[in-house]
Parts: C-alpha cells; sequence; structure tokens
C-alpha cells in the first residue's frame, strides 16, 4: 500500500509539535511583560497538534495530547474560575490580582501571580475550543 | 464562622461526590448521612443560646459596591428549619442508601441533592435578601434537576419543566420584590429590615412589593393557583419527594412568609391575600387528594393542603396562628416525610404505587404498617400524637382570630375531614382489606427504608407525650422571632372540652363517616370532577407556554430566518447607511491625509491587499480565493507590526493561519471548481454593498484621528499597568487583569461555541429508516 502523506511533512510535524509547543509556554510565561499571552500561546499550541493531525490524522492527534479536548476547555475554564476565587480566600473581592515572587537558584526570580494563572487558563481553553473544533471539522465524513 | 462554614461544607461534599462516589460503593448513602447528623447535632447545640435571644448574626462583604453582603443570621426560625432541613436529610440519605443504591447514576443523584441541601441551608440562614435569593434559585434548579432525574421519560422532563418554569418565574418576581423592599429600607439585610416595618409598610410601593414577593412564596409553595406543578413533581425519585417536596423545598415559601412578617405583615393586604391563596389551597388539595389513586400523588394534594393551611396560619399572624403554624410545620414534616418514605417503601418492595392493587398486607409487612398507623394518627390529628396537638392549636388560633373565626373554623373543618378520610384511606386501603395481585409478592421492606418511617412516627409520638420537655423549646423561639410581640404560650396534650376540642370530635367523626362510604363517595366525586373540573391546571399551563412559544416564533421568523448571507447583508447596509449619515451630518471633508509622509513599502503592501482582494473576487477556485484571502491577512499583520502593535500581529498570523486550515478543510468537501451559481443582477448587488460598506470604513478610518469625544482611556491604562497590574504588556494586563471578567465571559462564550459545534457535527440526527 502507498502511502499518501508526504513522509517529510510527517518528519517536520512530529520534530515541530514539542518545538511549539515549548515555544508557546514561553510566550504564554512572558506575555505578561513582553508580546506574547494566553491567548497567543493557546493558538501556537493549538496548531502544533494541528499540524500533527493534517500530516497523520486527527486520531493520532488526539492520542497525543494529555487530556480530551473537551477536557482542555473545561480544565481551562475551571483555572480562569479559580484563579479568580483565589483572591476571594484570601478576603480580597473577587478577582483581586494577587503577586508574589519566587525566588530560585542561580539567582533567578519568577515573578508569579493569579493574573498569570489566568493567562494560563486562558491558555487551556483557547487550545481545548481550537482543537475541538478542527479536529471534529476534520473528522467529517 | 459557624453558620458560613454549615452552608459550605455541604456544598463542598456536593462537589466531591462525582469524584468519590464510584470509589464508595453502594454504601455511599448511608456515609453521606454522616454529614447532616452531624451539622444537626452541631445546630442542636446552638439551642441553648438561642433560648436565651442570643442570636448569632456571621457576614463577609460580597459586592460591596452593591451593599451585597453574604450574611447569615441564626435565630428561633432560622435554626428549626436547619434542623428540620439536617435531621430529614440524615433520614433520607439513609433511606437513599438502599433506595438508590442500583440507580446507574447514583453519584448525580448525591450531588443534585446535596447542591439542593446546602442551598436550602443557606436560605433558612441567610441574613441578606440577595443572598437569600440566590440560595433560593439554587434550590428550585436542584428540584428540576432531581424531578427530571429519570431523563430517559418523557413525563419527567416534562414535569422538571414545568416546576422550573413556575417557582423560577416566581423567583425573579420575588427578585423585583426584595429590590423595590431594600429601596424602601434602605438594606437588604434582614436584621436591619426587621427594625424597619413601620417605614415599609408606609411607604407607596408597598403594595407592589408585597404583591411580587407574595408571588414568589405562593409558587414556591405550590398554593392555588400555582399548585399543580407539585403532583408533576412525584416523577422525581421517592427520596426526593420526602425530602424536598413535602419537608424542606415547599416550606421555603413559609419560611419567607414567616421570615417576613414582622416587617410587611399586619395589613389589610397581607391578611386578605395569605387568607385567600392559603384557605384555597387547602380545601383544593385536601379535595383531590380523595380522588386520587397514585399513593404518592394523594400524599402530594395533601401536602398541599398541608402548605395552604400554613399560609393561612400566617396570614391570621396572632400569636396562637404562629404558634399553630410552628406546631403544624413540624408535625406536617414529621409525618409527611415518614408517609411519602413508606410509599417509596411499598413501591420498591410490591412494585406499585397503585392503591387500587394493594391491599391486605399487614401480615407481611408487620414493620411498616405500625410505622404507618402512628404516622397517620398522626396526621389525622389523633391524640396522644403531635397532630393532635397542632389540630387542636390551628383550631384555637381560628376560633379566637378575628372577625372571620366562623367561616375559618368552617373551612378548617371541612378540609380536616377530609384529610381524616385520606388517612384512613391510605392506611387501611394498603394494609386491610382484600389481598390483591401486586407485580412483585409483598414482604416486609429492608431496614433502611424503614428507619425513617419508624424515627419520625416515634419523634411525633413522643414530642405529643411531653410537650413541655421536646416541643416547647422547639416552638417556642421560633415564635418568638416571627411575632413581634412576645407571646407567652404553652403547649399541652390535653386542653379540656370546649368548642375546640368539640371541633375535633367533628372533623373524625365525619372523616370516618366518609371513610365508610368511600365508594360511592369517591365514584360520585370523580363523576362530578370529570363534570366541572375538566380544565387540568397542567394543561392549562403547557398551552399558555406553547402559545407564547409560538408567539415569540413568529416574529423571531422575520428576523432570525436562518440565511448566513442576508444576516451579513442586513449588517452591513444598516451599518454603512448609520455612520454614511453621521458622516454627512458631521460635514469636514477635509480628510488631511500627508501622501508625502506614507513609506514606499506602504504602498507596496497596498496594492498588494487591493490586487488580492481582487483576485479572490474574480477566481473561479476556492482555493485561490482562500489563500488570496490568507495574503490579504497577512499583509495587514505586517502593518500592525509597523505600527508597534506586536501582540496583534502575532494574533493575526497565527489566526489567519488556522482559518486558512479551517477553510480548506471545509473546502475539501465541496467540488473545487466554482461554477457562477448566482445571477448577474445579484453580483452587482453584492458588488454595490461591498463597495458602501468599504467606503465607509475607509472614511471612518481618515476620519477617527480628528474625532476625539473624551480623553481616552488608554492613558489609565499606561499608567497603571505596571503599577497595579505588575505587568509591562498592556494588552495583557488588560486581557488577564483590568478587563478579566470579559476574558472570562469570553471564555465561556467558546466553550459554548464549543459545543455547538460538537452538536452540529458529532450527534447527527437519525433519518427515517436508518437504523
Amino acid at each position: 500500500m502507498s502511502n499518501p502523506y508526504s513522509n517529510i511533512f510527517r518528519i517536520v510535524a512530529t520534530k515541530l509539535r514539542p518545538l511549539l509547543l515549548i515555544l508557546s509556554l514561553v510566550v504564554l510565561y512572558r506575555g505578561h511583560q513582553q508580546p506574547g499571552g494566553g491567548f497567543i500561546g493557546g493558538l501556537m499550541a493549538a496548531s502544533a497538534y494541528i499540524l500533527y493531525a493534517l500530516a497523520f490524522n486527527s486520531a493520532e492527534a488526539r492520542k497525543k495530547l494529555p487530556l480530551s479536548t473537551s477536557a482542555l476547555l473545561g480544565t481551562g475554564l475551571t483555572v480562569i474560575v479559580v484563579s479568580a476565587l483565589l483572591s476571594v480566600m484570601a478576603g480580597e473581592p473577587f478577582m483581586t490580582g494577587m503577586w508574589t515572587t519566587l525566588h530560585l537558584p542561580f539567582g533567578q526570580e519568577l515573578h508569579l501571580g493569579t493574573p498569570v494563572l489566568f493567562d494560563a487558563g486562558v491558555y487551556l481553553a483557547v487550545i481545548g475550543v481550537l482543537l475541538t473544533i478542527m479536529f471534529d471539522i476534520i473528522e467529517i465524513e | 464562622m459557624l453558620l458560613i462554614r454549615i452552608v459550605g461544607v455541604v456544598f463542598f461534599l456536593a462537589f466531591l461526590t462525582p469524584f468519590i462516589d464510584k470509589r464508595l460503593g453502594q454504601i455511599s448513602g448511608y456515609l453521606y448521612a454522616l454529614m447532616p447528623a452531624l451539622l444537626f447535632v452541631l445546630l442542636l447545640k446552638q439551642l441553648p443560646d438561642i433560648i436565651d435571644r442570643h442570636f448569632i448574626i456571621q457576614s463577609v462583604d460580597w459586592f460591596p459596591l452593591l451593599n451585597v453582603r453574604l450574611s447569615f443570621y441564626l435565630d428561633g426560625l432560622s435554626l428549626l428549619f436547619a434542623l428540620l432541613i439536617t435531621g430529614m436529610g440524615t433520614l433520607v440519605f439513609i433511606y437513599s442508601g438502599y433506595y438508590m443504591q442500583h440507580y446507574p447514576m447514583r453519584g448525580r443523584f448525591y450531588f443534585y441533592i446535596l447542591l439542593f441541601m446546602g442551598a436550602m441551608l443557606g436560605l433558612v440562614l441567610a441574613n441578606n435578601l440577595i443572598t437569600l435569593f440566590v440560595f433560593w434559585e439554587i434550590t428550585s434548579f436542584s428540584s428540576f434537576l432531581l424531578i427530571g432525574f429519570n431523563h430517559e421519560r418523557p413525563e419527567a422532563r416534562a414535569a422538571a419543566l414545568q416546576s422550573l418554569l413556575v417557582t423560577g418565574f416566581g423567583g425573579l418576581a420575588m427578585l423585583a420584590g426584595f429590590v423595590l423592599l431594600g429601596n424602601v429600607a434602605g438594606s437588604y439585610e434582614l436584621t436591619d429590615l426587621l427594625q424597619d416595618g413601620a417605614v415599609v409598610k408606609g411607604s407607596k410601593m408597598y403594595m407592589p412589593l408585597v404583591l411580587l414577593i407574595l408571588v414568589g412564596a405562593f409558587t414556591k409553595s405550590a398554593q392555588f393557583p400555582f399548585h399543580f406543578w407539585l403532583p408533576g413533581a412525584m416523577e422525581a425519585p421517592t427520596p426526593v419527594s420526602a425530602y424536598l417536596h413535602s419537608a424542606t423545598m415547599v416550606k421555603a415559601g413559609i419560611y419567607l412568609l414567616a421570615r417576613l412578617h414582622p416587617i410587611l405583615g399586619g395589613t389589610d393586604l397581607w391578611q386578605f391575600s395569605l387568607g385567600l391563596a392559603g384557605a384555597m389551597t387547602m380545601l383544593v388539595g385536601a379535595y383531590f387528594a380523595f380522588t386520587q389513586f397514585d399513593l404518592k400523588k394523594i400524599l402530594a394534594y395533601t401536602t398541599i393542603s398541608a402548605l395552604g393551611m400554613l399560609v393561612l396560619l400566617v396570614g391570621i399572624g396572632t400569636g396562637l396562628a404562629i404558634m399553630a403554624m410552628v406546631i403544624f410545620l413540624i408535625v406536617h414534616s414529621l409525618y409527611k416525610g415518614a408517609l411519602f418514605m413508606i410509599a417509596g417503601a411499598i413501591d420498591k418492595t410490591v412494585g406499585t404505587r397503585d392503591i387500587r392493587r394493594l391491599g391486605g398486607m399487614w401480615p407481611v409487612m408487620p414493620v411498616a404498617a405500625v410505622a404507618t398507623f402512628l404516622t397517620l394518627f398522626s396526621m389525622a390529628g389523633l391524640p396522644p400524637f403531635l397532630g393532635f396537638i397542632g389540630k387542636e392549636v390551628i383550631y384555637d388560633a381560628k376560633v379566637q382570630a378575628p372577625e372571620i373565626a366562623v367561616y375559618l373554623a368552617i373551612l378548617a373543618v371541612a378540609a380536616n375531614i377530609f384529610m381524616v378520610a385520606v388517612a384512613f384511606l391510605f392506611g387501611y386501603g394498603v394494609f386491610f382489606g382484600k389481598k390483591k395481585d401486586p407485580p412483585k409478592i409483598p414482604r416486609e421492606p429492608a431496614i433502611p427504608l424503614l428507619i425513617g418511617p419508624v424515627v419520625l412516627s416515634v419523634t411525633s409520638l413522643f414530642m405529643g407525650i411531653y410537650p413541655a420537655i421536646l416541643t416547647q423549646p422547639l416552638v417556642m423561639p421560633a415564635v418568638d422571632a416571627v411575632n413581634a410581640s412576645p407571646v407567652k404560650l404553652h403547649i399541652q396534650l390535653w386542653h379540656g372540652l370546649n368548642l375546640v376540642f368539640l371541633l375535633s370530635v367533628i372533623t373524625v367523626t365525619l372523616g370516618l363517616t366518609l371513610f365508610f362510604f368511600r365508594k360511592p363517595a369517591i365514584k360520585a366525586l370523580r363523576k362530578f370532577n370529570q363534570r366541572y373540573f375538566k380544565i387540568e391546571f397542567t394543561d392549562l399551563f403547557g398551552k399558555l407556554v406553547e402559545s407564547f412559544l409560538s408567539f415569540t416564533k413568529g416574529h423571531t421568523k422575520v428576523v432570525q430566518h436562518g440565511y448566513h448571507r442576508f444576516y451579513l447583508m442586513l449588517i452591513f447596509i444598516v451599518s454603512s447607511l448609520l455612520v454614511w449619515y453621521q458622516l454627512y451630518n458631521t460635514r469636514g471633508w477635509g480628510f488631511q491625509a500627508n501622501w508625502e509622509e506614507i513609506p514606499f513599502y506602504l504602498i507596496g503592501i497596498s496594492l498588494l491587499i487591493i490586487t488580492s482582494a481582487l483576485g479572490a473576487v474574480f477566481t473561479r477556485s476556492r482555493l485561490v480565493a482562500i489563500i488570496l484571502l490568507g495574503v490579504i491577512g497577512y499583509a495587514m499583520a505586517f502593518i500592525f507590526i509597523l505600527y508597534g502593535a506586536v501582540d496583534v500581529a502575532i494574533t493575526l498570523i497565527l489566526v489567519e493561519t488556522l482559518v486558512l486550515v479551517l477553510f480548506v478543510m471545509v473546502v475539501y468537501h465541496l467540488p473545487s471548481y466554482m461554477p457562477r451559481y448566482s445571477r448577474p443582477t445579484s453580483r452587482i448587488r453584492d458588488g454595490i454593498i461591498a463597495l458602501v460598506f468599504g467606503g465607509f470604513m475607509t472614511a471612518l478610518v481618515l476620519k477617527a484621528e480628528f474625532i476625539k469625544i473624551s480623553p481616552p482611556i488608554s492613558d489609565y491604562f499606561l499608567k497603571e499597568a505596571f503599577t497595579k497590574g505588575h505587568g509591562r504588556n498592556i494588552v495583557n494586563v488588560i486581557l488577564v487583569d483590568f478587563r478579566g471578567l470579559d476574558t472570562m465571559g469570553e471564555a465561556v462564550v467558546l466553550m459554548i461555541a464549543a459545543i455547538g459545534v460538537i452538536s452540529l457535527l458529532k450527534l447527527k440526527p437519525k433519518k427515517k429508516g436508518e437504523e
């Protein structure tokens, strides 16, 4: 049986997927200070999987996901809500931003806050919704 | 923060159930029962403090800007209800432990019912009207889910929807009433409002606000003419009927009326509305209970009657009437909960609830029979049960009611005659008489099914025998909370030979007479019903909903025709006309464009965009058209980068790419060659619309630079993004912090869109003839 897919495309898609995912995480984290953010990061991560689905098929791409697409969407929404509720538990009004700085070894500092968590939720929700829609359309008979 | 924790822990357990229920296995119901039992003890320990009038108020800010606080209040009334909720809850969970053990969606059931329990506790403990309303709506909603629990039955779905529509409608009316009340009194806190009764009663808004709140209370507590949803609610699994639809949720309306009585009560309007609705409901319920065949329907109608009685008593409003109301509330919860549990136990073991197929079962189920009869004696108001005390005090209250005593006494006796007859009908029909052939061989119901009825009937017996020790401490603080003026009353079993006792004797005698002539009586009444009460409220309500839907459908169709191209056309035409009109009004056509400052590469990009657009319009290949649109998008992204909007540019590039892929995927399923589908005339029309729309966009962009309506908000964001939002990327800070709520809403919209796509693509309707 001949292979209807391009092998070059398949190798590119396989190698690009982790790279794009790492890039998307970088974009997500730095989003608060420099161009980037959860929405853009989510789009990038989703395109990594869509590329993979085009090179192989959507079933293979689904297997590479840690969660089902709808679960990703649900997790994203949950993270968003939790990040907004954290301030309530601390006795502040809903959605008050709270920040802390983690001191990592080698003098690095990690500036974390609930808005970053919120952005991570957006990231997951965007991946979830894009892949849900894309995969479903790819799978039309 | 005891009260907040009590409510919180129930919700917490509710949200845990989907994850833990499978691991707990079939005993999960018994384990859940521990929690309400613990809360019951915890609440009972507050009783001495409450009797000493040390009330508990606790609160946290919720929406401080809107004066909404998450505040809680524990006095005699809320304590009594909270004890009922947790106490009945414990028994119901033990009962469901057996009843629900083989249901496939057990975890979901416990989630719903715990959600309800938390909301109900929140409702009775709330000290803020808005907090109360939120919990009130959650109870309606969880009741909807529980009634429709057997969601594969169309009857269950219809009944669930009906109850949600009725109680939801009432809830909204009530909210409007609350807002009016809050505006008049200047506070939403019940503890403040209780001081302001005179102000509220004297205000111009008194009548509308009372009527609105009454609609809420009456729908929830199934008062005539909103009573019809309650018999339908019997579609719910029996533990739900025992818990929500007899002991707790339907009493929420009574709670509200009692709670607001010191604030709103005592006026003619209040007395008249409550008296009329209560008396009607009491009679209608008792009358229709007599002619039912389904055990649960019989109980549902007697519940309606009892709720009517409670509303009537609040309406009379004297100290004695309030005491009668509180006692009867306890009496009714005890006996009705027990009877529902027995009806369910019989249904479970024998396989039917139809009274015509049941009979002569006491030799095989003696425990159930004894528990039933103890309960029924209390329901019929026989001594020495709490029910007797309840009935005596009720008669007493009615006989002493100002002005209308005679009518009330007659009404109460009439309703009670039917109640006595129904009580005997229920007990005799099931346990004595001829043996019938039910679907399963009768045997004693399992022990967990009997714990509830036995505990409740024995409680009712002891509360009747020892009124001073057991009943007084529960009832008096509650009466005290409702009736602002202090009352000195005490409860006793034997009142002596007087008018009230005479009324009791008359009731029981006539009730028994009716019971002995039940066969001809039921036959005659059924015939009478068929002739004169042909209108079923349920059908009437269904018709109302239907005609409303077809009315809205009719005029929605004019604008919502379903053709995407016409929607777009309409949007384009309307917006261009409006903007052109405005541009014409403002005049000033000088668009001071400085052509010399435009760099050459921008001109190049513009030419690229124009060429691609023309190409996309005139090409006859779908793929080429899509790719050309993509080119336009990338070119735009380049312009964004030139002007420093890097974020927007990245987003645009990614979106263009994904949209391109998406379009290719869709186009893949269409023929690759585009024949000329449209006629030349429509092409010319579309061309004109496109030019007008594009023209206004161009004009608008050129003008936008000179229009300054108010100082732009961007200065604020520029200044505060780093200090308040800890971020240098202003766009991102706006998205996740300053305007985070919007983003949250958008995320929800995304989810809804995804669900829409799934339902469109994955859940295809089965065509006729297909498997």
